[in-house]
């Protein structure tokens, strides 16, 4: 039962990958994209992992890819040109025995993965909040706040050059 | 394994039938409370009180043409409201409305009538489905192909993310206080009193947290003084200009059962939930229909003061939105937050 919804949360996250690569409307791709965030999010909580479950939905499909969108908006981008459409009939059919033979690898990884899937999940405790916040204001919080004194650093940085011509 | 399913069925039906009988109440009490805010009549031919206008608008939206204009991106078009009205309806299952003390409906335990009682991460659930609705906005505004809906969905897309930093944050330091991110936890601690008799009640011990939370609120369910993507003195109707009949209302309960959603939020997180300042409610099922009832009075206070706030203030200028929401709400959060931990670690609190 956990392996078939690992299986098709993972094959979907691939689909909407692709098609986050491959559509030529912007828009598309954005939001393939925040289905794949959500079945990353359900691989997740598969595993136990629920406050990153959550944190994956919260900060990619809520903020990030919104800022995304709000970018393609303001730009008002059109359907990319020239790409996909027709022609290119080699490529198209590399494209899609590579495709199949991925497929197939992967039902035939799940029909192995049955027997031992579950088997090495941490325990219920892992997933919160409790032993990640304990990592990162305990053992690494050299590393967390020196990341975010780079992030300030980054910010200041790409002010300082969207704010250069004026 | 039935009665297990029989109880979530049963939670999820109240659950569901409440907020979508919510929606037409509050349509009236908006109309009839701006026209008492106006000193106006509003609509009192159909019922008594005019209570069966909203069933009347109801029917009216229901028949009229499902008009989709040419030149839309149909697929997105059509998405953009169901994303609307999902998010909208499935915020709620974290959401605790009610006390109980271990009580059970056919050999199952009710958990405090939560739909979904286990789930650890019951806040960053609802912020994490909640921050989804911006979507809706932003492809109707997009696909709708009218540049008043564009304007409308970019502006969703700014201020929905500037305003959900300083929610977030100023919640921290109520889960900091609850130690637990569970919305049925964040209730119990604040049960009992703060230095000797005043209520444990978020809106007491971090009443600047409570008031950035309340404006953020106002601006993630896009109610006035900041419904900038809808603005109909600027943009005709913002983001959902181009949709009418069902469509339109399904962006139009989206919003009301937003509102319901943050009251709710507002109520569990700042005003003690179920509780009530001093008294200890009773056990078994009237102590918790009580509860219950306790809960429905505080976010019906809640869903009047968004009446009472949209009739009252006028509309911000986008420009006063954004340097409200970077330049005060996320700092004002953020000494919220501080203040929390210094009280915390001084037990002062």
């Amino acid at each position: 039962m956990l392996s078939w919804i690992f299986l098709t949360a993972s094959v979907f996250a691939v689909l909407f990958a692709l098609v986050a690569v491959a559509h030529r409307s912007p828009i598309i791709n954005v939001l393939s994209l925040v289905m794949m965030f959500f079945c990353m999010a359900v691989v997740f909580a598969l595993i136990g992992m629920d406050f990153l479950a959550a944190v994956q939905i919260i900060v990619y499909s809520g903020a990030v890819l919104v800022l995304f969108l709000f970018v393609i908006m303001l730009l008002n981008l059109k359907k990319a040109e020239g790409l996909g459409k027709g022609g290119r009939p080699l490529q198209f059919a590399l494209g899609a025995i590579a495709a199949i033979a991925a497929g197939t690898g992967l039902v035939v990884a799940a029909s192995r993965l049955d027997s031992t899937f579950g088997a090495s999940l941490p325990g219920s405790e892992a997933g919160t909040a409790f032993p990640i916040g304990e990592a990162l204001v305990g053992s690494h919080l050299f590393a967390f706040e020196f990341i975010s004194f780079l992030l300030v650093a980054a910010i200041i940085g790409a002010i300082y050059l969207s704010r250069r011509e004026a | 394994m039935w009665a297990d399913l029989a109880v979530i069925g049963i939670k999820l039906a109240v659950v569901l039938g409440v907020l979508l009988t919510t929606v037409p109440i509050m349509v009236w009490v908006e109309r009839r409370g701006s026209a008492l805010i106006q000193d106006r009549l509003g609509p009192n031919r159909v019922g008594p009180m005019g209570l069966f206008q909203p069933v009347v608008d109801a029917v009216k939206l229901m028949t009229k043409e499902n008009l989709i204009p040419e030149n839309v991106d149909r697929f997105l078009y059509l998405l953009a409201p169901i994303i609307a009205l999902i998010v909208a309806l499935s915020t709620f299952i974290a959401v605790p409305f009610g006390f109980d003390s271990g009580l059970e409906l056919f050999g199952q335990k009710i958990h405090g009538f939560i739909v979904a009682p286990d789930l650890n991460i019951g806040v960053l659930y609802i912020f994490a489905i909640a921050s989804l609705a911006v979507y809706s906005i932003v492809l109707a505004g997009w696909s709708s192909n009218n540049k008043y809906s564009l304007y409308g969905g970019i502006r969703a897309s700014a201020q929905s993310i500037s305003y959900e930093l300083a929610m977030t944050v100023s919640v921290v330091g109520v889960l900091m206080a609850a130690g637990s991110l569970q919305l049925q936890n964040v209730v119990t601690a604040q049960s009992g009193t703060w230095l000797g008799f005043l209520p444990r009640w978020g809106i007491l011990v971090q009443p600047l947290g409570a008031i950035t939370f309340i404006i953020a609120a106002f601006a993630e369910t896009n109610r006035l003084p900041f419904d900038l993507p809808e603005a109909e003195a600027e943009l005709v109707a913002g983001y959902h200009t181009e949709y009418s009949s069902m469509k339109f209302a399904a962006f139009f309960m989206s919003e009301y059962i937003h509102m319901v959603t943050s009251s709710a939020l507002i109520t569990i997180f700042f005003f003690g939930g179920w509780q009530l300042p001093w008294i200890t409610l009773p056990g078994g099922w009237p102590g918790a229909l009580l509860s219950i009832g306790i809960f429905g009075a505080k976010v019906a206070f809640f869903l009047w003061f968004f009446v009472w706030i949209r009739w009252t203030l006028p509309r911000f200028r986008f420009d006063q939105l954004m340097a409200l929401g970077w330049k005060v709400m996320i700092p004002v959060a953020i000494l919220n937050f501080l203040w929390v931990g210094v009280a915390m670690a001084l037990h002062w609190i």
